[in-house]
């Protein structure tokens, strides 16, 4: 069931130009073409009883509840099936209807177990109300006869129950699993009375069910329902707010009893997700009151001292004192900060407003570095502006999708669903990846071209589209002419047109047949729209930030940028990564991504906030490793952020924590860096504080409060005191006086306000005095940056080769149930669905090495060797292992080496040269990774060591 | 800092805007680059390196850079 109190007119809007005026029980209403009679009536303010039909999905026509008298018209069609006309005349009220309606409802309950009262739809059930709006009294039939009523509850599924016997076969939940998420899933099994949903042949949670909900929430009945609804009854009120977890940005809606949350329902109003959600958003927020929270604060003078929970007051003071004593010691420049992604922006501006103003220097950077940072160099480059190009809706207008490096349905998941819609139209898809991931063949879905390129090669790949798009006449040239720098682009022309850029030449490079290039080119160079979608595939490399100026370059070639359906879209891994980078969260640029070698934007700031702003740029997080290292950076607040497990080659990461004098990590739970740090700020979760969140389409959304801080302070409390105790007050009384600030310094920014986020929903940036409401798509008269520049991407391969020590390439990735580190998942029952990190491979890797499924192997690279379980699949071409790095203990980044993108450092994750063979036992670091967490767990308040 | 992982680091920033075939704009590209993305004592580092002798397996373009931009790619004292 939807939301409580929340109007369901009962079909999908239409979009028309053309309006029809009909009269509804005496009253005139206008709507769209195409409109149902039952949302008309809705408009009219009449609402038609209705048991099959819901506005997230097209009407279906089966549960006869919905019929209505059209004057001039036989019999009583359904509301919901039928459009409306110029002048029709619509009664949804009369004798006969009441008769007819009371008939289907007597049938319906007929075979309806009457235990109302004690059900957990109680208060929100469909079926319920529609028998009390048709005034249902009887049952004539009794209860005796053949029946439902004793068919078996499947409770496999974590997070909600499938009752049969409380099914009234409406299709609600089939049809949400083939047209909100497009899985598939379920089906009616049977005919007549024999009719039963079915997920296959099988429980839910064996089937193809990837949990999303959309069935619970479609489900007018008890049938399909949330555990938590089970365990805690109906809600008594709903706060809107906005997911933690990717970089969709999903809006919801809060149910809450008091201070304890009851169930998470997407938001139909979300300009992102109009309701859609995925497992983790709908279902994984119960680590909010895991066990595992640390919620006092804590203080240590080395890492191997017991942690010491003190007051506020003490710990931030502490930690004030020590890095103003590293800076004394070591200079101004020996400290810094990580900002997160999945931070608010105003907490993310604070702590480089921190930096800037109260540390003195610009050692700042965030998590993006380590994944989209490219994006922002590349973009900004190209286009004029470090953001992608589009919003989500528009995949609605393309024809053509590119997807590079990315695997939505597990990682975007509720996009996906969107992208997977526009393809069941009828668009054309090419997938640019390393694996066979989920849109290269799914039901109703498949790509027309899979570029399985070998990793590490994706420029290569990018450069023979374009030499396609270039030598076979299929440039925009007056798009070109109008709007690019014709210099540099005269000289990509003759460089991509070279021989050494074809399909052919590169064909040994890539592994990609030139005839499948040629055939991808063709496929979007003469699109009507053609988009281009990308991820960490992308950026992760090398050359993640050429691939993404390489990018660039293919769509201004091709005229696909500046519209609707079209455009350049990086598909951000967590929920606020746009943000972060929008926020001034990088050392070389303040907020809005102007440089500080600026001396206007410095002179703004610095007026602003009374100091002086440093015109050279700081460190970035590898490079702030590699000063620990040789001792001139030795002090770290990092918010929000779990370096030691995210960041590659473990080993260095973890020898440069070691060599800090002060590391304050500021979390919800001891995570991997909370183990080398010397002082601990609790944090909050998203659920306990006020703020926005940037999504992938530069939406911006609000995040509200639906609970306190367990830990006393929200997040962006914290760096205001620890501001004011290093002696620069920073006077803020509520989230929303950041913003203003953020907006009075931003000229992206300048429109946007928590009062027009509460009136609009949601605002895409740029938000000032052009755009008072937002800019759903960017450059659509001329590029941010005037005239759009090609820019040469000569391949360059990777430093790191195989040979034939490490004669395979790991790949690592991430998975549909869990996020990230995993801190916050693996705290929830998705563990359910993803308990550890495994090695897939391909078939005859595995067997020329004699493993089986389920082996354990070992995975060695130059930087080191973890030991994980074998997964065979022919997902994997041969030569090629994946990994996900959910799970600490898995070691993912033990593995992963230094090299990085040449502009931005953001690391090569993607690629990394390997031998796998199989062992009987874990590696040492596994080994002495369990020795650390039990020390460091024995260190924690009521730990042996602590006692 | 690691001088050789700097010495590689700047090989590779090279290495991209090497490939523009006008050689003062690559030039530009490549110390435009360092000034706009590194932390002075990165840059100070690696002068000082290529200046002790190292480096000398570097492209072109990176030792030509610090020979004839060093006054640009250094921090104003």
């Amino acid at each position: 069931m939807y939301s409580i109190g929340h109007p369901d007119p009962g079909t999908p809007i239409r979009i028309s130009t053309e309006r029809v005026t009909l009269m509804i029980d005496g009253v005139s209403v206008n709507v769209p073409k195409g409109t149902s009679v039952m949302r008309a009536a809705a408009k009219a303010g009449v609402n038609v009883p209705k048991l099959c039909a819901t506005d997230s999905i097209e009407a279906f026509g089966s549960c006869r509840l919905c019929l209505v008298q059209i004057e001039g018209r036989r019999g009583y069609p359904a509301s919901c099936t039928t459009l409306v006309e110029p002048g029709m005349k619509v009664t949804t009220q009369s004798g006969k209807l009441a008769q007819l309606r009371r008939g289907v409802m007597e049938l319906y309950i007929s075979d309806h177990p009457l235990d109302c009262l004690t059900c957990p739809a109680n208060g929100n059930c469909e079926l319920q109300e529609m028998a009390g709006q048709v005034g249902l009294r009887e049952v004539r039939y009794g209860y005796a006869g053949e029946n439902h009523l004793e068919a078996k509850k499947d409770e496999s599924n974590p997070y909600f129950t499938f009752d049969p016997s409380k099914c009234i076969v409406c299709s609600r939940c089939v049809r949400a699993c083939e047209e909100t998420q497009g899985t598939f899933a379920l089906t009616v099994l049977g005919r007549g009375f024999d009719s039963k949903i079915a997920a296959g042949n099988t429980d839910f949670l064996s089937s193809e069910c990837v949990s999303c909900g959309a069935c619970v929430q479609a489900c007018p009945t008890s049938t399909l329902m949330e555990k938590s609804i089970e365990e805690r009854g109906q809600p008594d009120h709903v706060v809107a707010t906005t997911c933690a977890y990717c970089g969709v940005g999903c809006s919801f809606l809060a149910e809450m009893k008091g201070n304890e949350v009851v169930r998470m329902v997407p938001d139909k109003a979300g300009g992102a997700n109009h309701g859609h959600s995925c497992v983790k958003g709908r279902f994984a927020w119960g680590y909010a009151t895991h066990k595992d929270r640390i919620t006092k604060p804590m203080i240590r003078e080395k890492i191997s001292d017991p942690w010491r929970e003190v007051s506020w007051d003490e710990a931030i003071g502490f930690a004030a004192t020590k890095l103003r004593a590293i800076q004394a010691k070591y200079g101004p420049a020996s400290i810094g900060a990580i900002t997160s992604s999945r931070c608010t922006n105003e907490e993310t501006f604070l702590v480089q407003k921190l930096v800037r103003a109260v540390f003195g220097n610009n050692n700042v950077d965030t998590c993006a570095r380590v994944c989209h940072s490219p994006t922002g160099y590349g973009l900004k480059t190209t286009l004029g502006e470090s953001a992608g190009t589009q919003n989500f809706d528009s995949v609605d207008q393309t024809d053509v999708m590119i997807v590079i490096g990315a695997n939505p349905t597990d990682a975007h998941p509720v996009f996906a669903s969107r992208m997977k819609k526009r393809l069941r139209e009828g668009a054309g898809l090419i997938v640019i990846d390393p694996r066979k991931t989920d849109l290269v063949r799914q039901p109703h879905v498949a790509a027309q071209y899979h570029l399985q390129l070998r990793p590490g090669t994706n420029v290569a790949v990018i450069n023979s589209l374009a030499h396609v798009i270039v030598t076979e006449g299929m440039l925009r040239e007056q798009y070109i002419a109008d709007r690019c720098d014709l210099v540099e682009y005269e000289k990509w022309k003759a460089f991509i047109a070279s021989a050494e850029n074809s399909p052919e030449a590169m064909e040994a490079v890539t592994g990609v047949p030139a005839a499948t290039i040629r055939g991808a080119a063709r496929l979007y160079g003469q699109a009507r729209n053609g988009a281009i979608y990308y991820g960490l595939g992308v950026t992760e490399h090398s050359q993640g930030s050429t691939m993404v100026m390489g990018i660039a370059n293919l769509a201004m070639a091709t005229g696909n940028i500046g519209r609707e359906g079209v455009g350049v879209n990086p598909l951000r891994g967590q929920n606020n990564v746009q943000g972060a980078c929008d926020m001034g969260s990088f050392p070389h640029e303040l907020p809005g991504y102007r440089h500080v070698s600026d001396p206007a934007v410095r002179t703004l700031f610095g007026d602003a906030w009374g100091v002086t702003i440093l015109a050279e740029p700081g460190l970035r997080i590898p490079n702030m490793f590699d000063a620990a290292l040789d001792g001139s950076f030795k002090g770290l607040y990092v918010q929000g952020e779990d370096i030691a497990q995210s960041d590659p080659d473990t080993h260095h990461v973890l020898k440069a924590l070691s060599s800090m004098e002060c590391v304050i990590v500021q979390d919800l739970f001891l995570i991997e860096t909370a183990k080398y740090a010397h002082v601990f700020f609790p944090g909050a979760t998203f659920l306990e504080k006020d703020g926005t969140f940037t999504n992938a389409e530069r939406r911006i959304n609000r995040v509200r409060k639906v609970m306190p801080p367990v830990c006393g302070l929200a997040d962006w409390e914290i760096t205001v005191r620890l501001a004011e105790e290093m002696g620069v007050p920073m006077q803020y009384d509520h989230p929303s006086q950041i913003m203003d600030e953020i907006a009075k310094l931003t000229p992206t920014f300048h429109g946007v306000s928590y009062e027009k986020l509460d009136r609009l929903g949601s605002i895409q940036w740029p938000c000032n005095d052009a755009a008072p409401e937002g800019t759903p798509t960017m450059h659509e008269q001329q590029f941010v940056r005037g005239k759009g520049r090609f820019v040469i991407t000569r391949y360059v391969a990777t430093t790191e080769r195989t040979n034939r020590d490490y004669p395979m390439i790991l790949t690592t990735g991430r998975i549909l149930s869990q996020y990230n580190v995993g801190a916050q998942t693996r705290r929830t029952k998705n563990t359910t669905w993803h308990a550890e990190d495994l090695l897939e491979l391909h078939p005859h890797d595995a067997e020329f090495r004699g493993i089986v499924d389920g082996d354990l192997v070992a995975v060695t690279s130059r930087a080191g060797e973890t030991v994980l379980r074998a997964k065979i699949t022919e997902r994997m071409q041969p030569g090629v292992v994946y990994t996900t790095f959910h799970y600490p203990e898995s070691g993912a980044n033990v593995v992963t080496t230094e090299n990085s993108d040449w502009a931005t450092n953001c690391p090569e994750y993607k690629v990394t040269a390997v031998q796998v063979r199989k062992t009987n036992q874990r590696s040492a670091w596994q080994y002495e990774f369990d020795e650390n967490l039990q020390e460091q767990v024995s260190l924690l308040p009521g730990g042996d060591a602590a006692e | 800092m690691n001088a050789v992982k700097l010495g590689k680091m700047a090989n590779e920033i090279a290495a991209f805007f090497d490939a523009d075939p006008d050689r003062t704009a690559a030039m530009d590209g490549f110390v435009g680059h360092l000034k706009r993305f590194w932390d002075p004592r990165m840059r100070r580092e690696l002068v000082a390196w290529i200046d002790g002798g190292g480096g000398t397996e570097l492209i072109a373009l990176v030792r030509d850079a610090i020979a004839q931009r060093r006054e640009q790619i250094l921090p104003a004292q």
